[in-house]
């Protein structure tokens, strides 16, 4: 059970070198903050004006003594009442702001995060199976959720601590440069150290993030997987070994984060240290000159507590700047998904086909899987509207992958598959997916009601139209029984209804959605015989004059189809009427007479 | 539970602690530097500067700043030092406990719990966790440490002013509990939602076959906006609140202080006051009005991570009700003849069964003699996928009893039980991982001789020969679930996995289904060759599955019906007839199919 997560850098190469991943995650970044650009200038509108409130204070306690004092000695006490009611006002107008930046940069950031998760999510949905097998749902699903927690983190105190750390260092350099410019100057020095520090942390923080988001994704990889898979776990007794691999995969996130903050830490170290040397070296400079009277003693304490000031955000900004680092690193991998493009793209100039009959032509189709062998060589097949279409043959032959061709789950290598004679290249998706439905083998529920669950077939039936589907595969009674019949809700796999009843379900949701072509994957496979004939009978007048493909093993599905092909190896090896082939003594004919033989003998067909 | 659950953390953070209380003295002597080195310039600026000293002396007090510098730096540094490793370390160890658990809780927990809710638990709230321990707990005390020193020396410097501070306290204290109460709620709210969310996600992917089928990728988005937008909501009432407690934070204080103002001049007017205790009142009071803004924030963060600490134990606190017995008891040595099985007086009732329902398996007595095969032929949604979960524990028995070779298979440590039952489930749940990874999951500590032998044997038994034609055969990896693999093909795999095993007890529910016919009469064959010696009990919805078995027994409304052999039953039986044939018709009380 070697996790099959391939290096994500070799992965992602696939989707741009270097540069271009910068660039892809900057360009994100950018175009999630267009449309909101205007709240977010409002944001830090808010900021500074709160930021102006704070500064005043302290101008008013110097208003209150140097000018209320000594007023009310002299038994004038308007001054001092001015400044402290000043000061109240200020005081108040200060909280205000505060709290409206507050909000309103939470409205900025969850505006982005909303638009961020549908972006991600829809493209998920348009990307195609091919590279859903591919990219792993592990690896899409931390996409989702690890990914963006690092986005959310950035913007959840991102706008405000840059607006108000990046403004008072501004207004603080530039009281000290208007001050005393000497001292101004050795501040712009100190830029130096601090830019090449930035730069330093900037590349080795970027490969450090990068680790973390590469090891968070493996991480929840094992999880989901161990979780998906905890039936198996449990009974082959895997727990210690999955244990152990977690534990792995666990340690591996833990060293990467640990790197991440340690670093984080020699940041702000060095951020420190340069601005503690700078303060001396302004005291050294300014002092040495005091001595030799170039400045007041008064100047050089402003200056050096004005230095002093000037530094004390930077830790703030260096928090700002690590989570940027950290938020980046998610970025340009969620802006390397948000760049893949589906193997199974929407057509450019959609071909509408407002009444579908379900005349299908396969036209020197040739498929395999992604890179793989070959598994439909090169055919040619015209299933006529209106009739039903049995494929049978040998597990492993093709038949479902024919299915899949026939939804455009993938595209064909070669050639071209026509629905009522159109490509289904050109064929628009909305009017493709209402003309062709598809049964899978494999039943998936969704948590939700069980009428949520058939509606899927067609969103916005009506509870009659839900029943008249459930009652039509026989799974009416069964639902009714329920506690909260249809309201019922199944659990997260669906675990609450047995495998058949599943089926019934997903069966349940095709008649409801009443496709021109309907294509069945061995979907009677768990019903037991009196299940399988009742729905048989509902596909009877389900399919009087639909078009269909039937997959099926069980003869007794496969007998009343109007044709039958029977496919092994990827080729069709035999074609025409169950009787015809019954008669003609072939593959079918030996199938046929085993069936017979294993429903128990003759009579019970 | 909520007050104490970060407290509860302790469990974990132990080995942390002492490091953790370091880093926070480390934090806390940087910013108590922060504090001292305005003092020392006024000190040095005083001094030598004012009294007309030499270069020298300047020189020396730049030093004593700069060293004062580096010594804050150290601090700084070795906060992080101090606290990063046993803060990631900490969340590790929760993690891999979680995981831990999570392992050991029985299947009826994970069919009620969603895969996002554990995900969003297993990482955002522990992550959430980390970050207060790392940068919140510490911040928090250094924070209370800063205003509690400031206040001291406010206090100090004018009793009455700093008493008026202390005033201001009051209404921020109780301010402050209100919001966690407040908090506490929406909070919890969002961090619910945020799991929900991934547990959309997760079934988007997932059951992304079903959508793309249907076409319905747009309604699954619609959905998922929807929730993305309460969540959104959520996140904003949230802000509003922390809002409300930064406004208080960020006013009361100053109102305080320009309370001060107007009581401090008036005092000094009064000459109570001298004008340069004043200034350092203010002074002192403009740095201790930083920590307390930060409070809210603080606050907030510490009660977020108490909520995400929340969520973490209610699912370590889930006692697993199915575990391994205080003193286990060893199986007995396999018979000869093979492992008897006796199942006496079974009744189920899953958790999530309607009230006034039945019980799904309503007093079972059935017995599989050692060495045979057994059919279990009954209606879609009778209870025999379940009846099959009970014999290798993967759920427990409300009543009666299920015994192995006469040994209560509650008394046997689960392990040991499921090292003795091998099952091939309805579904086959592969791994993304090798063919031959697959097949010997069940199969560890053999030699690489042995276990590539069982896994040949294995497959061959499941008439798996696709695997040799497959890019790099046995090695050739699976896709996720195994669904790069046919339907027939992943059902053989999973078959063989469970052959593999060699176990005492087989147990195969409708193992053959996806099987064309030819394949299923080989499987069969096979199967009943290797089966000999080997109890198997085998779930069947068709005649050829049947024809694996020596005998059948049918289970109906619950109960074992009939035991016998398949043409006995077919001839005798109604109810037998009707589920194998569908020919007569079944009494009018369960004329679907499907009822129960
Ligand atoms: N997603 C995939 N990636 C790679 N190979 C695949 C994938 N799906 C199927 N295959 C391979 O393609 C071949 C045909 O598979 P397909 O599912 O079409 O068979 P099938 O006729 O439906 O068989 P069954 O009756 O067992 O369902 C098989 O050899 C299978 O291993
Ligand atoms: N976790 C659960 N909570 C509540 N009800 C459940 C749960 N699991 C199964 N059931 C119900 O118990 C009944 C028996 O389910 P089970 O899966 O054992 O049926 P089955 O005989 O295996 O059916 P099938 O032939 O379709 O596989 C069903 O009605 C099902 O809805
Ligand atoms: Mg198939
Ligand atoms: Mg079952």
């Amino acid at each position: 059970m070697s996790v099959s997560v391939r290096d994500e850098d070799v992965a992602d190469a696939a989707g741009g070198r270097e540069e271009g991943r910068r660039r892809r995650s900057v360009a994100l970044l950018g175009s999630l903050l267009r449309p909101v650009r205007g709240p977010a200038w409002g944001t830090v509108l808010l900021v500074v004006a709160a930021q102006g409130a704070q500064v005043a204070g302290p101008a008013l306690v110097a208003a209150g003594l140097d000018r209320g004092l000594p007023a009310l000695r002299d038994g004038d006490p308007v001054p001092l009442l001015l400044a402290a009611g000043g000061y109240v006002v200020t005081a108040l107008l200060g909280g205000v702001l505060t709290a409206a930046t507050v909000r309103a940069s939470a409205r900025v950031s969850q505006a982005i995060l909303l638009d961020l998760r549908r972006r991600v999510f829809r493209h998920t949905q348009l990307l195609s199976l091919e590279f859903h097998e591919r990219y792993t749902s592990g690896r899409i699903i931390s996409r989702q959720t690890s990914d963006l927690d690092a986005v959310r983190e950035l913007l959840d105190g991102g706008i405000t601590t840059l607006a108000t750390s990046g403004l008072a260092m501004l207004l603080t350099a530039a009281s000290l440069t208007v001050l005393d410019w000497r001292s101004g100057a050795v501040l712009l020095v100190a830029v130096i150290p601090g830019a090449i520090l930035t730069r330093w942390f900037q590349t080795r923080s970027q490969v450090t993030y990068r680790r973390s988001r590469t090891a968070s994704a493996r991480l929840i990889v094992r999880f989901v997987e161990t979780m998906t898979g905890m039936r198996a776990v449990q009974a082959f007794r895997r727990e210690a070994a999955e244990r152990r691999r977690y534990g792995d995969r666990a340690e591996e996130y833990r060293s990467a984060n640990d790197a991440a903050i340690r670093l984080n830490g020699v940041f702000d170290t060095g951020l420190t240290l340069i601005g503690n040397l700078t303060v001396a070296t302004v005291l050294v400079v300014g002092g040495l000159r005091v001595l030799h009277g170039g400045i007041d003693v008064g100047v050089l304490v402003a200056a050096v507590l004005y230095a002093r000031r000037f530094f004390a955000p930077l830790s703030q900004i260096g928090m700002f700047y690590n989570s940027f680092q950290s938020a980046n690193a998610a970025l340009e991998k969620l802006a390397t998904l948000l760049a893949e493009e589906p193997t199974v793209p929407a057509p450019q100039h959609p071909v509408a086909l407002a009444t579908p009959r379900g005349d299908v032509r396969f036209e020197a189709v040739e498929f395999g899987y992604g890179t793989g062998p070959v598994v439909l060589p090169r055919f040619d097949l015209h299933l006529p509207a209106g009739r039903t279409v049995a494929l049978v043959g040998e597990t492993g032959a093709g038949k479902s992958t024919v299915a899949k061709l026939l939804a455009r789950f993938y595209d064909p290598r070669h050639g071209r598959v026509l629905l009522d004679g159109v490509d289904l290249r050109d064929l628009d998706p909305a009017d493709l997916r209402r003309a062709v439905v598809m049964v899978t083998q494999e039943a998936y529920l969704f948590s939700g009601s069980v009428a949520a669950n058939i509606a899927l077939g067609r969103p916005g039936a009506t509870r009659a139209e839900i029943e008249r589907a459930a009652r039509a595969v026989g799974v009416h009674d069964l639902v009714a029984s329920l506690p909260a019949g249809y309201d019922t809700l199944v659990d997260k796999r669906g675990v609450r209804l047995s495998a058949g009843q599943r089926q019934l379900v997903s069966f349940a949701r095709a008649f409801l959605a009443d496709p021109a072509l309907l294509v069945l994957d061995e979907a009677t496979s768990s019903l037991d015989v009196p299940g399988e004939r009742l729905v048989q009978d509902g596909l009877r007048t389900l399919l009087a004059d639909r078009s269909a493909v039937v997959i099926a093993h069980r003869l007794s599905t496969v007998m009343t189809a109007d044709r039958v092909l029977v496919v092994a190896r990827g080729r069709v090896v035999e074609d025409g009427s169950p009787d015809e082939l019954v008669r003609a003594g072939g593959r079918f004919a030996a199938l046929h007479a085993e069936w017979r033989a294993s429903v128990g003998g003759a009579g019970l067909v | 539970m909520s007050s104490s659950s970060l407290w509860r953390l302790r469990e974990w953070a132990r080995p942390a602690l002492a490091r953790v209380a370091l880093g926070g003295l480390a934090g806390l002597g940087a910013s108590l530097l922060a504090l001292a080195v305005p003092q020392v310039l006024r000190v040095v600026v005083n001094g030598p500067l004012l009294s007309g000293g030499h270069s020298g002396a300047v020189v020396l007090a730049a030093g004593l700043v700069a060293a004062l510098g580096l010594l804050e730096a150290f601090f700084v540094w070795s906060r992080r030092a101090l606290i990063a490793s046993p803060g990631t370390t900490v969340e590790r160890e929760m993690r891999t406990a979680l995981f831990a658990h999570l392992l050991d809780l029985p299947m009826a927990f994970h069919d009620r719990w969603a895969g996002g809710q554990l995900l969003s638990r297993a990482m955002s709230d522990l992550s959430i966790v980390r970050r207060w321990m790392v940068f919140g707990l510490a911040m928090m005390v250094v924070s209370v440490a800063t205003t509690l020193v400031g206040v001291g020396l406010m206090l100090a410097t004018s009793w009455q002013l700093g008493l008026v501070y202390v005033a201001g306290a009051v209404p921020v204290v109780w301010l402050g509990f209100r919001f966690r109460q407040d908090y506490k709620v929406v909070a919890r709210r969002a961090r619910d939602q945020a799991g929900d969310l991934a547990t959309t996600v997760e079934e988007s992917v997932h059951g992304i076959r079903v959508l793309k089928a249907f076409g319905r990728g747009d309604d699954a988005l619609e959905d998922f906006a929807q929730q993305a937008d309460e969540l959104r909501s959520t996140e904003i009432v949230k802000a509003r609140t922390l809002s409300r407690i930064t406004f208080a934070l960020g006013a009361l204080p100053e109102l305080v202080l320009a309370l001060s103002l107007g009581v401090g001049v008036w005092l000094a007017s009064a000459g109570d006051l001298t004008v340069g205790d004043l200034v350092a009142f203010f002074a002192t009071a403009a740095v201790v009005n930083t920590p307390v803004e930060r409070l809210g924030q603080l606050l907030a963060m510490t009660m977020d991570a108490r909520t995400a600490a929340d969520r973490y134990l209610e699912v370590m606190d889930t006692v697993a009700a199915l575990t391994d017995p205080a003193r286990p008891r060893a199986l007995p040595e396999p018979p000869a003849a093979g492992t008897r099985v006796e199942l006496s007086g079974v009744h189920l009732r899953h958790a999530g069964q309607g009230a006034g329902t039945p019980d799904v398996l309503d007093g079972v007595d059935l017995v599989l003699e050692p060495g045979e095969t057994l059919a279990l032929v009954g209606l879609t949604g009778t209870g025999k996928s379940t009846l099959l979960s009970l014999i290798p524990r993967l759920l427990d028995v409300t009543d009666g009893s299920v015994r192995l070779d006469g040994v209560d298979v509650r008394d046997v440590g689960r392990a040991e039980l499921r090292a003795a039952v091998a099952v091939a489930f309805e579904d086959p749940v592969l791994f993304s991982a090798s063919v031959r990874e697959n097949v010997l999951l069940g199969t560890p500590g053999l030699s690489d001789a042995e276990a590539e032998e069982r896994a040949r044997g294995a497959l061959e038994v499941a008439s798996a020969s696709f695997v040799e034609d497959l890019p790099d055969g046995m090695d050739t990896v699976i896709g996720e679930e195994g669904l790069s693999l046919s339907g027939g093909q992943r059902q053989r795999v999973a078959l063989a996995r469970a052959i593999a095993v060699r176990p005492r007890v087989l147990v195969l529910d409708d193992p053959l289904s996806a099987l064309d016919v030819a394949t299923e009469a080989v499987v069969t064959e096979r199967l009943r060759q290797t089966l000999t010696g080997t109890t198997t009990l085998v779930v069947a919805h068709r005649p050829s599955t049947v024809a694996l078995a020596d005998r059948v027994a049918v289970l109906q409304d619950g109960r074992i019906t009939a035991v016998g052999r398949h043409t006995d039953l077919l001839a005798e039986h109604a109810h037998y007839r009707y589920v194998l044939t569908a020919m007569t018709e079944p009494a009018p009380d369960s004329a679907v199919g499907v009822t129960r």
